[in-house]
């Protein structure tokens, strides 16, 4: 077993709460420090975005580093977009030695969709092959090359996968894919469409993925009726059933963050009751500071 | 073939401005085919130069010819005896004709006036899609005869991504996902559980990671 808390709430048996922190588009450490407080004994682990949606920001290492200081267990998030295998195998061994003991190994956003869209993307290696990267410099004690590493990266493996995106009937077997490769854990995408991700649970029990791997179910609150819109009709691979905009829209205005945060609370409790899944993943997006009432509100608090 | 599209007007316009006499070369190979720079593409691009001379008056010697293949020493040799009458050319070769002119005579200039574009194929009257990007290591016989990594956007290797909906690619809408396309054809022959297997990091080696890559053949050597 590796050093990270995760990994030791999950395979205690018990049911896995991590959220994140979206890093600032510029220096300030104090940005990353403030989201830390709100989440501060509410979660099990962080993730730190890594440039998420293309756009520049504070490094996901360096935040992690920050989180690890105020006593929080990071997940590295890192992208397959930017770096080349030299690169990524750096980093690996840097975040190891910082006490960075997560990762979660992600394709990335098309740059198309975020701040440099002329920038040319890398991916030297795909996400499956990051996760196999990682385990074979953590299992093997070997870098890509086949050389030695002295001094293994202690990592407890992650991956993303989307429950929604097309061909849905390939969706199971890509995560057995990854979990092939070592993922130790997945984190989903936001989940709003529970009876679609019931289907999706189904596939990934009849492959025992299940028991292969822990699967954390994402979870995202809505701010507004504008923010549910804009992931029905404009975040690619987003599935965001219409009765929820018609149930945010059925609310006095005032009263629709609330309601956001209800339904949040309801898919955790729904999810929850699904065979196979062993924790949350509330991505707050830049709403940082509801996540103690939607653990709590759970009643997943206090931690283990 | 090799497609390419010529360049804006405006920027060729500027490009041969310092030079009076000048020499449009079309290239009657892929970039013909693609109709951006055969003989039909130079007639036009020079008689828009001169008219533009002309509307600002200016004295322009303009002439035309179109090599078979702007890219092979035999066809570029052609220009030999009529080079030294000019004090440019003006390629509408891809970019390895124009280089390959210029090699031929590096005392003179040599302007594109082609943005060459990729490897594809001619997929209806005025369509071209590019499908291969040349890697040096064609690993078609894996993935249906689709190549992930010219037709993905992404160039994964164990996709899709998860940005893949109703068949399209996210990046953009109009273009079917690459892996869609593969897992769909896998799946009529029967052998989606190829893609069971984790296709491992690749030797990027064999494209472009070592700079210009270079072909030598004895039995083809004179």
């Amino acid at each position: 077993m590796s050093a990270s808390n995760l990994e030791r709430v999950l395979k205690s048996g018990n049911f896995a709460v991590t959220s994140e922190c979206g890093p600032p588009r510029g220096a300030d450490s104090g940005v990353i420090k403030r989201k830390g407080e709100f989440l501060k004994g509410y979660v099990d682990a962080c993730n730190i975005t890594d440039n998420q949606t293309s756009v520049v920001r504070l490094s996901s290492l360096a935040s992690c580093f920050i989180l690890k200081g105020m006593g929080f267990d990071p997940v590295l998030q890192m992208v397959c977009r930017d770096r080349n295998r030299i690169a990524m195998q750096s980093d690996i061994l840097g975040a190891a030695a910082l006490g960075i003991n997560n990762i979660l190994c992600l394709s990335g956003d098309h740059q198309k969709f975020g701040d440099h869209p002329t920038a040319k993307n890398v991916y030297d290696i795909d996400s499956i092959q990051l996760i196999a990267t990682v385990k074979r410099m953590r299992d093997e004690g070997k870098f890509l090359s086949g050389e030695e590493i002295k001094g293994r990266p202690d990592m407890f493996i992650g991956c993303a996968e989307n429950p929604f995106a097309d061909p849905f009937e390939i969706r199971a077997m890509r995560l057995a894919k990854k979990a092939a490769a070592g993922a130790q854990f997945v984190q989903t995408q936001c989940i709003f469409n529970v009876e679609r991700f019931e289907k999706w649970m189904e596939m990934v029990r009849d492959l025992g993925l299940h028991e292969r791997m822990y699967i954390l179910a994402g979870i995202t609150p809505f701010k507004s009726i504008g923010m549910a819109r804009y992931m029905k009709t404009s975040v690619p691979g987003m599935d965001v059933p219409d009765e929820l905009i018609e149930r945010l829209k059925g609310v006095p205005k005032e009263k629709v963050a609330e309601e956001g945060i209800k339904i949040a609370i309801e898919t955790i409790e729904r999810v929850r009751q699904i065979k196979g899944v062993a924790g949350v993943h509330i991505m707050a997006i830049e709403w940082e500071e509801k996540v103690p009432e939607i653990v709590k509100g759970a009643g997943l608090y206090p931690r283990p | 073939m090799i497609t390419a599209e010529r360049k804006p007007f405006e920027e060729i316009k500027e490009m041969v401005k310092p030079y009076s006499k000048l020499l449009v070369v079309g290239c009657g190979t892929c970039v013909a085919e693609c109709a951006a720079g055969g003989e039909k593409e130079v007639a036009l691009l020079a008689s828009a130069l001169r008219m533009e001379a002309r509307m600002e008056n200016r004295v322009v010697e303009i002439d035309e010819m179109t090599l078979d293949r702007q890219c092979v020493y035999e066809f570029i040799d052609q220009l030999t005896e009529t080079v030294d009458n000019y004090d440019a050319i003006l390629s509408l070769g891809c970019g390895a004709g124009v280089q390959a002119v210029s090699d031929v005579f590096p005392d003179m200039t040599v302007l594109p006036a082609l943005n060459t574009t990729f490897l594809g194929e001619t997929k209806a009257p005025g369509v071209w899609m590019e499908n291969c990007r040349g890697c040096g290591d064609c690993k078609l016989h894996i993935f249906g005869a689709i190549c992930p990594v010219a037709r993905c956007a992404k160039g994964l290797f164990n996709g899709p991504c998860g940005g893949s909906k109703d068949k399209r690619c996210e990046v953009h809408p109009d273009t079917p996902c690459a892996w869609h396309m593969i897992i769909e054809r896998l799946e009529k022959k029967g052998r989606l559980e190829q893609l069971n297997n984790i296709y491992p990091p690749v030797d990027w080696s064999t494209g472009q990671g070592k700079g210009p890559r270079k072909i030598e053949r004895e039995d083809q050597m004179i």
